[in-house]
């Protein structure tokens, strides 16, 4: 049957200035092809010389680009519209025009550091330019922050910047390689500033040691073209997210989770920003972070990678970015998977009329709340120091370690018992009869949930140990690893 | 339908009112060090109004412009609800001259005008207009006319 086609105004005298014309055809491709066989002037101008669409050309079934569906595959329903869109684009031509004098030079020093970038054409001379004068913001001096930092730096990334207020740890250094081991205890952003010096002394590091807030994330955004989200929390993935849509800069995101790694480019004029994904964030706690969940120490290294692609093929332009694609990497089955995302237009930052046009209170709306709900019950909890005085003196208890298995493998309090949280409801049976039960995980938020759910199920004197084991190896015994 | 719409026609031409040139270069300055774009709208020849577009590209707007397909469609829209039509479109090549360049010719449509604002630290100079020959193989320049509206019209 025929569909109505939608000429633009450039080709319509190719279609004897009508602005539609009725073409027959079954999928979207049969009628484009039907269409310039009767008007062969059109083709050259939809088609490439090899027969593909070109690129400037948007074909939309309805209000749909084709693109977003099965392409020219796209199949039609009575009463469908087809329109031809023209992008209009072009620009500034190849390089061997002048490129403006606002570039910086490169030393001598410098064409040799970067020479293997130099002799690759999509680099060159005016590539590695646009790279020293590039400024790149970098949120994290952690997993995700060290790879990316030490490679934009490594790469020529003119000016640096990172924002973090942490101190280095020794659970830090299985995946951030920022930090080394005599780095334990010094201020994340120090030693990141020695080990990128130490990598380039070319560049600029400018470190931010705040954290990150609705107060300050504006103005220390704006000074730099992209930022790169290397950030372990819902609260500020968000912060960073509207921030740059506010700001008009790109956003290279990642994240990361045991053995699953995420990527995207957000936050580009026609891009899709994180809301669009995901509009609203999960609820507290039903997503654990890496403290909590544990990463693979190479996670950050493939992600982070990535992040550090994308800004340098933003800031030279070239390339395909990461934009309206979303990049999974599962690391236990080695494969990369690639979501298509769209612009919401209903979006509530970047879509057609947002509500949000400032920062706001992220912490709430992610459900964060600074609470601390169990000091106000002291009955509902004891302290580390208590429970010593209870093991001195042998009194009855039951001790419930309410951690994974491998966790108790690492550090375990003596005479404990382990029914780990999640097979809890399921075992309940086997703690019949004890009526002085006190239970601990590593900090004591999951011992807690397990005070409520043991409490709920009939054990009223159930008692979580404040703190945790974390606590105990603290106060009772440092002989005890830490993790 | 006037001359210039006609793909045979041999010579092309484009009117355009003084007020309409310094739309153009206000727009060529303030967007400097990036370049600007739009779209001109008119009867056939005449170029009657300038509608400022957003540059849309993600390749660096330093070098490159991209007017989106919404956004067209809105300029498209806008002239045939005013009985205009859409007459072509303009751009600005910053710190270089007005000529199309080889991304210019590889993403032009046939028939519209292609007005170039060249701007050099942050000052509009010269301003050409091309368009697409019919075999898609370069552009012709346009005779440009910067006079009162009214005068030529047809």
């Amino acid at each position: 049957m025929a569909y109505t086609v939608f000429i633009p105004t450039p080709l319509r005298p190719s279609v004897q200035n009508q602005s539609t014309v009725d073409i027959d055809g079954s999928t979207v491709g049969e009628v484009l092809s039907n269409l310039t066989s009767q008007y062969s002037e059109l083709k050259k101008h939809l088609y490439t010389e090899e027969g593909h669409l070109r690129s400037f050309v948007n074909v939309y079934l309805n209000d749909d680009d084709i693109r977003y569906l099965d392409k020219e595959q796209t199949s039609l329903k009575p009463g469908d519209t087809i329109s031809i869109v023209p992008s209009v684009a072009g620009g500034i031509g190849t390089a061997s025009v002048a490129e403006p004098d606002t570039m910086p030079a490169l030393s001598n020093q410098e064409v040799q550091r970067y020479s293997r970038h130099l002799i690759m054409p999509e680099v060159g001379m005016d590539g590695q330019r646009k790279l020293k004068a590039a400024r790149v913001l970098c949120v994290g001096a952690g997993g995700l922050g060290s790879p990316v930092a030490m490679y934009l730096a490594a790469a020529g990334v003119g000016t640096l910047g990172l924002v973090d207020f942490d101190v280095v740890d020794y659970s830090n250094l299985q995946r951030q390689i920022l930090h080394g081991t005599s780095d334990v205890g010094r201020s994340k952003l120090q030693s990141a500033r020695d080990r990128l010096e130490a990598l380039n002394s070319e560049i600029t590091i400018e470190t931010h040691e705040v954290a990150l807030s609705s107060a300050n994330a504006l103005d220390l955004f704006k000074s730099y073209d992209i930022i790169l989200d290397g950030t372990d929390n819902f609260p500020t993935r968000y912060l960073v997210n509207d921030a740059c849509v506010l700001l008009g800069k790109p956003n290279a995101y990642g994240s990361i989770f045991r053995f699953e790694g995420q990527a995207s480019v957000f936050g580009m004029p026609n891009g899709p920003c994180y809301r669009c994904l995901y509009p609203e964030p999960p609820p507290p706690g039903l997503i654990p972070s890496c403290a909590e969940g544990g990463v693979l120490g190479v996670l950050p290294g493939i992600i982070g990678t990535i992040q550090a692609t994308e800004a340098i093929k933003l800031i030279i332009g070239v390339g395909e970015p990461l934009v309206g694609r979303f990049l999974i990497y599962d690391a236990l089955r080695m494969k990369f998977r690639e979501l298509k995302l769209r612009k919401d237009p209903n979006c509530k930052l970047c879509g057609t009329n947002p509500s949000i046009t400032q920062l706001i209170d992220y912490q709430q709306f992610c459900g964060v709340t600074q609470e601390e709900p169990l000091t106000e019950t002291s009955d509902f909890e004891i302290t580390v120091e208590d429970l010593k005085k209870k093991v001195d003196i042998s009194e009855d208890f039951f001790l419930l370690d309410v951690r994974e298995p491998q966790e108790s493998q690492i550090c375990a309090i003596f005479g404990s018992t382990l029914i780990p949280l999640g097979e809890l409801p399921n075992r309940l049976g086997e703690l019949e009869g004890q009526s002085n039960l006190i239970v601990h995980c590593r900090s004591g938020v999951r011992s807690a949930k397990a005070v409520t759910l043991l409490r709920e199920a009939g054990f009223i004197n159930a008692k979580n140990l404040k703190g945790g084991i974390l606590a105990w190896i603290d106060q009772i015994d440092p002989s005890l690893p830490k993790y | 339908m006037g001359s210039n719409l006609n793909p045979k026609a041999a010579k092309f031409s484009l009117l355009l009112d003084p007020l309409i040139v310094e739309d153009i270069r206000c727009h060529g300055r303030e967007a400097y060090p990036h370049e600007c774009c739009g779209a001109l709208l008119g009867h056939s020849e005449l170029v009657t109004k300038v509608l400022a577009l957003p540059n849309t590209t993600d390749e660096g707007p330093r070098r490159r412009f991209l007017i989106s397909p919404t956004d067209y469609q809105a300029a498209e829209a806008q002239a045939s609800s005013q009985g205009e039509q859409l007459v072509g479109f303009y751009h600005s090549h910053p710190d270089h001259p007005a000529r199309p360049s080889e991304h210019d010719l590889a993403h032009a449509w046939p028939v519209l005008a292609y007005v170039i604002i060249s701007v050099r630290k942050g000052e509009p100079g010269e301003l050409t207009s091309w368009r697409l020959k019919e075999d898609r193989s370069a552009f012709d320049e346009m005779e440009l006319t910067i006079g009162e509206a009214g005068q030529e019209t047809s």
